[in-house]
């Protein structure tokens, strides 16, 4: 009986070792795009930001000198972090409000109620560049649309892109017009809010408002949680507005942080110290989400299994 | 919402004149056509929309298919290291871009690929992109097992089931993946911007970015182009629109 009890092991070890092998197959292009655009570039990063260099001429190895520069003696690097700063923490609050809100109005059953959906949607279906394009007339100081309207309801017009102290709320204007990706996944939350719920609620007799704050947020709170994140990371990284809107101006009041990277790295080709400054951004953007999910992952309602 | 698109139409159609009047006039009178055909011919769109089109064209394919086959292998396979890289495929998420795009960018000077469309196409093909793979998994979950065990049984391998039962299933989240990758793709301006230097290799939105510089008070022809480079993206999500947000619903959230 000795043949048996030896091939069944074997046969089943084949059988783990091709299913291992195939399971491989189907995610390799994925591991090798990891590999390839992922890791090896994080490790050669990683090395670059340790030196000094010009992509011209050799880098030479400096060891955290970038990093004592930018957190000792560049003014512009504590500029362009305290201008994301300041934007993150008004726009993602902002954004995440009134996303929800949106979502509520939206989610209601009433006709015609998919197209004010797709309106909500339609700025993040705007080309970016098209979209800086047409915030740079609505913007404009003489005959833009904003102060057109701030005219009409007898209010003075405003410098939008001018004034340095002005500009950053129509960055705060222009996030909340492009709140439809957010909507569209709160949507997608308050669809898999279990009615029954909601009828529980009603029949302990609970008004709409707290059924909001009883149910529906509880309910949402994973959602939450998931876009609070990912708006984070995103105005964290803000780019093309700051780069074609106002350029980093006025006076460096949109100097935004990738925006100064970018500029190190490919305009005054400082490969080196720009490696250095997007390691500072991983590492906050890192050290945020991390004590986002430590000190709000608890209060997340999840469902059981 | 709408307010700034419909600023924008009105505004493509005034005459220069009627652009510097205040209060503006929100029907242009008369309408003037013309400044989508002054705007168009000045700069090649044509060409910007060839390239366009050679980068999101084999991209869109190769997306679906790369991202796809990794959403089968996370979804619907067993084999060790499994959860633990797909842990790894989803906190891709949250690394800032600026933090690849310097070294990918040394990468492919070396490469002698700068001023070439090969950055812009090989990569996303590969990586499948992370929120991609994740839309995949999360819908291959969803289908029963009975149907790939029924094939199994029959001695079809995991490539039949993938490509022959799998993926016929799968047309909601396959158009979803398609339209963000499409978007995606037709919207990217950093790209182009870092690897497309030459007039002739440009996509629209670089393209629209240069007419910018150009035309930087001519509002009326700013506007026309703008509008012209929106529509295709309207047109999409016009005929697709449910797929936007069923397709979230669908696939995105369950079991976050």
């Amino acid at each position: 009986m000795a043949p048996i009890a030896t091939f069944m092991p074997d046969a089943a070890r084949r059988r783990r070792v091709q299913r291992t092998l195939a399971g491989y197959f189907f995610i390799s292009p994925g591991l090798l795009g990891l590999a390839l655009f992922l890791v090896g570039p994080l490790i050669y990063s990683l090395w670059l930001s340790l030196t000094e260099w010009d992509i011209i001429s050799p880098p030479v190895f400096v060891g955290l000198e970038n990093f004592r520069t930018a957190f000792l003696d560049d003014k512009l690097f504590w500029v362009s972090l305290y201008v994301t700063v300041r934007y993150t923490l008004v726009a993602v609050p902002l954004t995440l409000i009134a996303a929800l809100a949106a979502a509520l109005l939206l989610d209601l059953n009433i006709r015609g109620i998919s197209g004010f959906r797709a309106i909500y949607y339609l700025p993040a279906m705007t080309p970016a560049v098209a979209s800086v394009v047409l915030w740079r007339w609505i913007f404009n100081s003489e005959f833009g649309l904003l102060n057109y309207i701030l005219d009409f309801v007898g209010l003075p017009k405003v410098e939008w892109l001018i004034s340095a102290d002005v500009v950053m709320y129509s960055f705060w204007i222009m996030a909340l017009w492009s709140i439809g990706p957010m909507m569209i996944i709160f949507l997608a939350g308050l669809h898999g809010v279990p009615r029954t719920l909601y009828e529980a609620a009603e029949v302990d007799g609970a008004n709409a408002w707290r059924k909001l704050w009883a149910v529906t947020i509880p309910q949402l709170s994973p959602v939450i949680l998931f876009n609070l994140v990912i708006g984070l990371i995103n105005t964290f990284q803000v780019f093309t507005a700051g780069y074609l809107l106002t350029a980093g101006g006025p006076k460096n009041a949109t100097l935004f942080y990738v925006l100064y990277t970018y500029r190190n790295a490919f305009e005054w080709l400082k490969m080196g110290y720009a490696a250095s400054l997007s390691w500072v951004l991983f590492a906050i953007v890192m050290v945020m989400t991390i004590f986002i999910f430590r000190s709000l992952g608890r209060a997340v309602h999840y469902e059981a299994g | 919402m709408i307010l700034p698109f419909l600023w924008m139409i009105s505004s493509s159609l005034k005459t220069r004149s009627q652009v510097w009047v205040f209060p503006p006039d929100w029907i242009p009178d008369p309408v003037q056509w013309y400044n989508y055909v002054e705007a168009l011919s000045g700069l090649p769109f044509h060409v910007y929309t060839f390239n366009t089109l050679r980068i999101t064209i084999p991209v869109l394919l190769g997306t679906l298919l790369t991202a796809s086959m990794c959403g089968y292998g996370f979804a619907r396979m067993r084999f060790p290291g499994r959860d633990t890289l797909f842990m790894v495929f989803l906190s891709v998420l949250m690394l800032p871009a600026i933090v690849t795009m310097i070294p990918v960018f040394v990468m492919f000077t070396h490469l002698g690929w700068v001023n070439t469309l090969k950055p812009l196409i090989i990569p996303p093909i590969l990586g499948g992109g992370p929120f991609n793979v994740f839309l995949f998994r999360q819908f291959f979950r969803t289908i029963p097992n009975e149907l790939s065990d029924a094939a199994r049984m029959d001695g079809c391998g995991d490539l039949y089931i993938y490509w022959r039962i799998i993926l016929p299933l799968s047309r909601p989240v396959l158009a979803t993946v398609a339209i963000f990758t499409f978007l995606a793709n037709w919207n990217d301006f950093i790209g182009p911007l870092l690897y497309l230097q030459s007039d002739s290799k440009r996509t629209i939105a670089l393209g629209l970015a240069t007419f910018l510089g150009l035309y930087s008070t001519n509002w009326e022809l700013l506007m026309a182009a703008a509008t012209t480079v929106t529509i295709p993206a309207l047109i999409l999500f016009l005929f697709c629109q449910r797929y936007f947000v069923e397709g979230v619903v669908l696939t995105g959230l369950q079991g976050v």
